[in-house]
């Protein structure tokens, strides 16, 4: 009987599934597939080389200094990066003293009280600061910015597919728009063609031009440079515990590995080991078996 | 328990028979897990996902609760939270990466753990309870699951708890006043969030109690085994202690090195790269896709495109929800005698097209909803309600099945016969089973 009900209402499904795909099939076969204008000259980002790319890499210290100077004199100016303290830059090789050195000199204050008055003021920022963002609030960086969102950076290596390799070819990405774009797909006002953003036109002005910064360790500060350190220091600030993770990783692995052989012994062991036999040998059912649970019962007070 | 060649619980001590008689704790251990279970001996390595979900389950609520003390469930805060257990909490890091990935193997396990229970028909008589129990302890963890994506505020997580609490909008009359109840709002907002933190912490304590009723309704009956015979006596079984134990000690060893490696070196491969923005009402993603292991589901529910009497998109709810309502009928759809895939041909065939059948449901449901992926998605959901509903009634009535091995030992000791002389069990030897 719910045999039949099962068939009955499986059949109901079947033809209601396949009812949507006769209409799906029947679109697909008169309607026109055009190809999207997104999908067409959208670019993926190129491959890059880091030195913490594979389960052994880890950061470049030098190259996270180089980064997060390039952030400091170019990006800062319009993104935050307010999951990250001024205390966290100890990582990267800083000292106590260039940390405070730093957050002293850092060109947007933190937002503070007036001890005398009570109002609304600010102050220098102290290592145990985070990022201080460069806008007082969404409108007004909206407001500066052509209506468009800086986004904050902490995070943006993990929030955007292909990590610091995105991040890197965005910022080299910009050209000027094919002759076979279509005309509504052009960048339109305050908008620069950018075929590594998903949406092809980004409403941020290219960034990096050659010798934008100099590099205090001497490095040629080229776009493709600049862009490559402030992805590995960007990388950083999204995944602080990234060497933590993997040398804990490695200690895990070898751990469990060596439990997991000693696992596969012991369970070896107990089904072909000696001392597994003589269990076999007897089972429960024989006379002495039962007799001791007899025993135990008797023992235990029960009846049976 | 109710076997007559199980062992009796036994003190070692005058302390444990005081306690024995007092609380017979230790009895029910050593029946329950102990040398007081007896197991068939021919088991093969799918009888071990039952103890690695609930390994998997253990490690989910003391993660849980550690995190539990650094997460505030504040919409202004709760992603602010998270970067903080990531950040400055001591091997914060490495609790919410074992939470967020252990959630997916504990499906991962849970997933093979029903296949198993698929094919060696573990759902029939006098099973059947068992299963049911079980999908009742999968649809909490799926409940439990989409609440805690929801607790890091990110961008999917919000966009998640609208679009699956806006299934039940689908329902008539009702739908509407249901869904701002389950929200305590028009969209996902603080009350959201706070009930979802309330209740994630709940389930899994919930999801417990199932289990022990899921493993006292076992007990009964005894495991199932490969041959799908039942148990004719001693000869048939070994103690689950030290036989299982240990061979579950094996199995959790290889779980937790699996587990590893994605903890540790691609935390965030299964996850979605969106939720790393904080949850924007304004801004929708340009696809929202529920995490990898709800996809299956998340197809079929995509697949009813065409209002057929009722809406499409009550269909799909209907069919996403009845995709596992119905397997709570399978002991009843498919009554064949024959338990074991091993020994119905044309089971078997149709079992390996339903495992290609939710793969490609699963891939459909993380892609977007564009052809030709929803062509196929809709074949793939025809085939899944066929199979259970159709194919499996029918071949219970029609297949021809293969000879069964007149007891477990005998299949176990295919070429030893001389050797397993019913006299002598001296030279029997357990490895067999393998």
């Amino acid at each position: 009987m719910i045999r039949l009900l099962g068939i009955l209402i499986g059949l109901g499904f079947v033809a209601v599934a396949g009812w949507s795909l006769a209409w799906g099939v029947g679109a697909y076969v008169t309607e026109e597939h055009e190809e999207s204008v997104e999908h067409r000259f959208h670019k993926e980002p190129r491959d890059i080389a880091y030195s913490f790319d594979g389960p052994l890499g880890k950061y470049d210290h030098r190259q996270l200094q180089r980064g997060f100077q390039v952030y400091k004199e170019v990006c800062a100016s319009c993104h935050g990066l307010s999951y990250v303290a001024f205390r966290n830059l100890h990582d990267l090789g800083y000292g106590e003293e260039e940390v405070k050195a730093i957050a002293d000199r850092w060109q947007v204050p933190v937002p503070s009280v007036d001890p005398k008055t009570g109002e609304a003021s600010t102050r220098k920022a102290l290592p145990a600061d985070y990022f201080p963002n460069p806008y007082p609030s969404e409108v007004a960086a909206r407001a500066a910015n052509g209506n468009a969102l800086p986004p904050d950076l902490s995070l943006i290596t993990k929030a955007r597919h292909g990590g610091p390799a995105y991040v890197a070819s965005l910022l080299t990405g910009y050209s000027n728009p094919p002759a076979e774009l279509p005309a509504d797909s052009r960048p339109g006002q305050g908008l620069y063609y950018n075929p590594i953003f998903p949406n092809l036109n980004i409403a941020m002005p290219p960034p990096l031009r050659e010798g934008q910064v100099s590099y205090a360790d001497g490095t040629n500060p080229t776009v493709p440079q600049m862009a490559e350190d402030v992805s590995a220091f960007l990388a950083w600030t999204a995944e602080p515990k990234l060497e933590n993770r993997r040398a804990a990783g490695w200690a895990t692995l070898f751990f469990l590995i060596f439990a997991t052989i000693l696992a596969y012994l012991a369970y070896q062991n107990v089904w072909h080991g000696g001392a597994s036999r003589r269990v076999r040998q007897t089972g429960p059912l024989d006379p002495e078996n039962m007799a001791k649970n007899d025993e135990a019962k008797s023992d235990a007070g029960i009846a049976g | 328990m109710s076997f007559p060649w199980a062992e009796e619980y036994r003190p070692k001590s005058g302390f444990t028979r005081w306690i024995d008689q007092r609380l017979p704790l230790p009895r029910l251990v050593y029946g329950a897990v102990g040398g007081g279970y007896p197991v068939p001996r021919n088991l093969n390595y799918f009888w071990n996902f039952g103890v690695l979900a609930g390994l998997a389950l253990t490690i989910q609520i003391v993660t849980g609760i550690i995190l539990a003390m650094h997460y505030v469930p504040y919409d202004q805060a709760a992603f602010r939270s998270v970067e903080h257990i990531m950040r400055d909490v001591n091997q914060g890091w490495l609790l919410r990466y074992l939470h967020a990935n252990g959630a997916a193997f504990f499906f991962i396990v849970t997933y093979i753990h029903i296949f198993r229970g698929l094919y060696y028909g573990s759902y029939k008589a006098p099973r059947e309870l068992v299963w049911m129990l079980g999908l009742v302890i999968l649809l909490l963890m799926m409940a439990t699951a989409f609440m805690g994506y929801v607790l890091p505020w990110g961008q999917m997580s919000f966009w998640a708890s609208k679009v699956i609490t806006g299934l039940f909008g689908a329902i008539p009359l009702v739908g509407e006043p249901i869904q701002q109840w389950l929200l305590g709002g028009y969209a996902p907002d603080q009350p959201t969030l706070n009930r979802f933190f309330s209740l994630h912490y709940l389930l899994p304590f919930v999801i417990a109690g199932v289990i022990i009723l899921h493993i006292w309704a076992l007990h009964i009956p005894g495991s199932s085994n490969p041959t799908g015979v039942v148990v004719k006596g001693p000869q048939d079984t070994v103690p689950f202690h030290p036989y299982y134990t240990a061979k579950d000690g094996f199995g959790a060893g290889v779980f937790l090195i699996l587990l590893a490696a994605v903890v540790f070196f691609a935390p965030n491969y299964l996850g979605h790269t969106d939720n790393y923005i904080p949850a924007n009402p304004l801004s929708t993603p340009s696809h929202i896709v529920p995490e990898w292991y709800f996809w299956p589901f998340y197809a079929i529910l995509r697949a009813f495109t065409v209002d057929f009497i009722l809406p499409a998109k009550l269909w799909g709810v209907i069919a996403m929800f009845g995709s596992i309502i119905l397997l709570f009928f399978l002991p009843w759809l498919d009554p064949s005698p024959v338990r074991s895939g091993n020994y119905r041909p044309r089971f078997r065939q149709f079992f390996w097209i339903l495992i290609l059948d939710i793969l490609v449901l699963g891939w459909c449901g993380g892609l977007p909803a564009e052809e030709p992926y929803v062509m196929i998605s809709q074949v793939a959901t025809m085939y899944y309600f066929a199979h259970f509903l159709i194919i499996l009634p029918i071949l219970s009535w029609t297949e021809r099945t293969l000879p069964l091995p007149a007891s477990i030992s005998e299949s176990v000791l295919h070429g030893e016969e001389a050797e397993a002389a019913p006299a002598d069990l001296s030279g029997v030897r357990p490895a067999a089973a393998e």
